[in-house]
């Protein structure tokens, strides 16, 4: 047993309204620069729809994450190292910027400055690449928002597998849900396994998976590698850049940025402590339903003696040991089991965890022919096919899907029956196989959903990694060269120019 | 003057390219990359680009072994300098074929591209066209070299360089009075070495064959102290 922590998230899709202040939020902090206007480390996709960028789950087309090989060894799809070295001259499983979008922003300048017209000056679409103006915009970060296209193009949503889904192209059989997506810190990083340069590394202490920027070289493996395309290439840097976890928010203890701007509180963060030995195991699992089990095994009971123990040895600090202890992602995903991993047969064992939407009930229930289950409507009588969802976070394993729908079906019924009834009807709870305080705690977490529950962070500890001493007197965050003020004009090995410090002048 | 560009000027390159290298490397590795550009335009770069980097590589390999081996090693082997000079023209014309057609598709793509074009440094043009001008020198010479097939002239090339690498102060004298076109190409060569520095060609330092022999796929970093209590067994 290797004891490591990772900060964990868990999304509750049920509450998601789809309002992207996560990503907006998450652009004005970290994308907001050029090269990467393109690129979203965090984006609300709204499904079913093909995503962004476009088919991205389609893993038969892009050779993201890993596979399991016939003699049962497991190696990225794209290729083993001999193959991706090979491909280093031209990667065939590359996107090019249009599969994102072309970056654009509107001529606003010319609202004012254009001379006088017979019709309004309006503001035109310029391209962020070539600055030339662009006569149609065919795609943006969010291009399906709310069902937007055609379902014949939306329906080729890889999620749809094994579904018939022509009916839910009509109307009034029509489902919608929203997902919001960032880099997902796995386990089992494809990205850093893809990396010629080594340049991309997952931390011990926290799991925060980062790109050293001084050692990438832009060769591009860990953008194809990444299933999920969580790594945009900076086309102006040349470097690959990605959701960052917000590290320096996490290291002081705060959520990242789009967790903290969540106005529907659907973000938790908390430790989960895990077995490292167990990654490789669990990633090679022999079928792709098999994976979802096999990470939850990787996970380590925090409360167990013999785990805390080892933690201890293994220099996991006291307070993350207490901090796994409470951590709402824990409890969703191992005491409640109604959280789950997005895509796990990519075999990268991610550690951002969705808990799935419930939906209203098809109107043929309405009209009478509902399947109740007791107090409670049959979860397979819902809006979103259960087999949807199970596509997406089980691997289409629908059994594990259907307990959590169910268990938060009775939660919402037994808090009705506890507040407008004044009843306490343990019944429901014990039917879904919970009981009356894991229900009444489920409540308190999920729905009220206070600050100090959804975000239970430690604190980095930064005596174990520096001595103060030498921090003194530093010279802080600088971009290379130390605190050297040498370079201010440009550089003469190519890099971008910096802005001269300007001395005021007399006037 | 021939003394100066053949006996003096190889220094000054070569001390460029590793002083500017280190410097490089040292003061902004942010810089180090190989820039690549098919995120922005697929089309054109996957075949271009193998083609050019595999030509390229091979008739780097070749100039470096056929240069710096010492000649009695080949007449050990018993491989005439004849024999030898085939050698070079068969395998470097077809490899310099094919980092031409390569590099005339990646420049066609970066002049005439837009989203390529606007994005492309002056350092970036600038070193491709070199390159492809030292390319058509390189393959003119063939036609030279076709002239006289008894490997003497490659001879006295393969002195010079030696000359220069063992510090020879006469080496430039070997080729005071090899044709004009391979002048021109060893002057163009050492000044693409003078200019390698500041240029993106330093990906080729970087070429990550140490991907290879790396233990397993996973990197993790601890940025704890080895004060960590390690445990026993």
């Amino acid at each position: 047993m290797k004891v490591r922590a990772q900060i964990g998230m868990v999304l509750n899709l049920d509450k998601c309204i789809g309002c992207h202040t996560c990503s907006v939020t998450c652009k004005n902090v970290w994308t907001s620069r050029d090269g990467v206007e393109y690129a979203w480390f965090n984006n609300v996709e709204t499904k079913p729809g093909t995503g962004y960028p476009t088919d991205w789950e389609n893993q038969s087309r892009w050779n993201g994450g890993w596979e399991r090989t016939k003699r049962g060894k497991l190696q990225p799809k794209q290729g083993a190292k001999w193959r991706i070295l090979a491909n280093i001259f031209g990667n065939p499983d590359l996107p090019e910027i249009d599969d994102y979008y072309e970056p654009f922003d509107f001529d606003y300048d010319h609202l004012k400055s254009a001379p006088e017209m017979e019709a309004f000056p309006t503001a035109r679409p310029r391209s962020k690449i070539t600055g030339e103006r662009m006569e149609k915009i065919v795609k943006g970060p969010n291009w399906e928002e709310i069902l937007g296209g055609e379902f014949s193009k939306r329906s080729e949503d890889y999620n749809f597998e094994g579904i018939q889904k022509e009916i839910y192209g009509e109307y009034e059989n029509t489902f919608m849900m929203y997902l919001p997506r960032l880099c997902e810190h796995c386990l089992n990083p494809t990205c850093v396994a893809s990396c010629p340069s080594g340049a991309i590394y997952k931390r011990e202490e926290d799991g925060i998976v980062l790109i050293d920027q001084e050692k990438c070289r832009g060769w591009r493996m860990c953008v194809s590698g990444c299933p999920y395309k969580k790594i945009y290439y900076n086309w102006e840097s040349g470097k690959s850049e990605k959701c960052t976890f917000c590290y320096p928010r996490i290291e002081s203890g705060n959520p990242t940025v789009c967790s903290e701007t969540c106005v529907g509180r659907i973000r938790y963060l908390g430790v989960m402590l895990y077995d490292a030995d167990k990654i490789e195991e669990a990633a090679n699992a022999p079928e792709t339903t098999d994976l979802y089990e096999a990470q939850l095994d990787v996970f380590l009971d925090p409360k167990d003696p013999e785990v805390i123990a080892a933690a201890r040895a293994d220099g996991v600090p006291e307070d993350w040991i207490k901090s796994a202890q409470e951590s709402p992602v824990w409890k969703m995903a191992m005491d409640w089991k109604i959280a789950f991993p997005l895509h796990p047969e990519y075999r990268t064992l991610p550690m951002v965890w969705y808990i799935p939407p419930l939906s209203p009930i098809q109107n043929a229930a309405a009209a009478g022919q509902i399947g109740v289950d007791g107090d409670m409507p049959d979860v397979k009588s819902l809006r979103i096919p259960v087999k949807y969802l199970a596509n997406m976070l089980t691997a289409g394993d629908e059994e594990p899907i259907v307990t959590a729908l169910e268990r938060m079906l009775a939660m919402r019924s037994y808090m009705r029956s506890k507040t407008v009834d004044g009843v306490i009807d343990e019944g429901i709870a014990e039917r879904v196989g919970l009981n009356k305080n894991l229900i009444e705690d489920m409540y308190k977490i999920m729905a009220i959903a206070d600050y100090e529950d959804r975000f239970v962070i430690p604190t980095t500890h930064r005596e174990l990694a520096e001595d103060v001493l030498d921090l003194r007197g530093g010279c802080g965050f600088t971009d290379t060269n130390g605190c050297s003020t040498g370079i201010n004009k440009g550089s003469m090995f190519g890099g971008s120019k910096k802005a001269a410090f300007t001395m005021p002048k007399e006037a | 003057m021939h003394h100066f560009l053949f006996g003096i000027y190889p220094y000054i390159a070569l001390s460029v390219l590793i002083i500017g290298s280190i410097a490089r490397y040292e003061r902004d590795p942010f810089t180090w990359k190989s820039s690549s550009s098919q995120l922005l335009r697929r089309k054109q770069l996957i075949m271009g680009s193998i083609l050019f980097h595999v030509g390229v590589l091979t008739i780097f390999a070749g100039h470096f072994v056929g240069l710096l081996t010492p000649i009695w090693f080949f007449d050990a082997l018993g491989i005439s300098h004849g024999a030898k000079q085939i050698l070079a023209v068969v395998a470097g014309g077809i490899a310099g074929i094919m980092a031409l057609v390569g590099g005339l598709m990646l420049l066609n793509r970066r002049m005439n591209d837009p989203r390529i074009r606007k994005t492309s440094s002056f350092a970036d043009i600038a070193i491709l066209v070199l390159l492809l001008a030292q390319l058509i020198l390189g393959l003119g010479t063939i036609y030279v070299s076709l002239q006289h097939l008894d490997g003497h002239e490659m001879v006295t090339f393969m002195s010079w360089a030696q000359g220069i690498f063992t510090f020879n102060p006469d080496a430039a004298s070997y080729i005071e009075h090899a044709a004009m076109i391979f002048k021109l190409h060893i002057f163009l060569g050492l000044t693409i070495i003078l200019v390698f520095p500041f240029t993106r060609l330093v990906h080729m330092l970087s070429v990550p064959l140490r991907y290879l022999t790396r233990p397993g796929y996973q990197i993790v970093r601890s940025r704890r102290q080895s004060t960590t209590p390690k445990r026993r067994g």
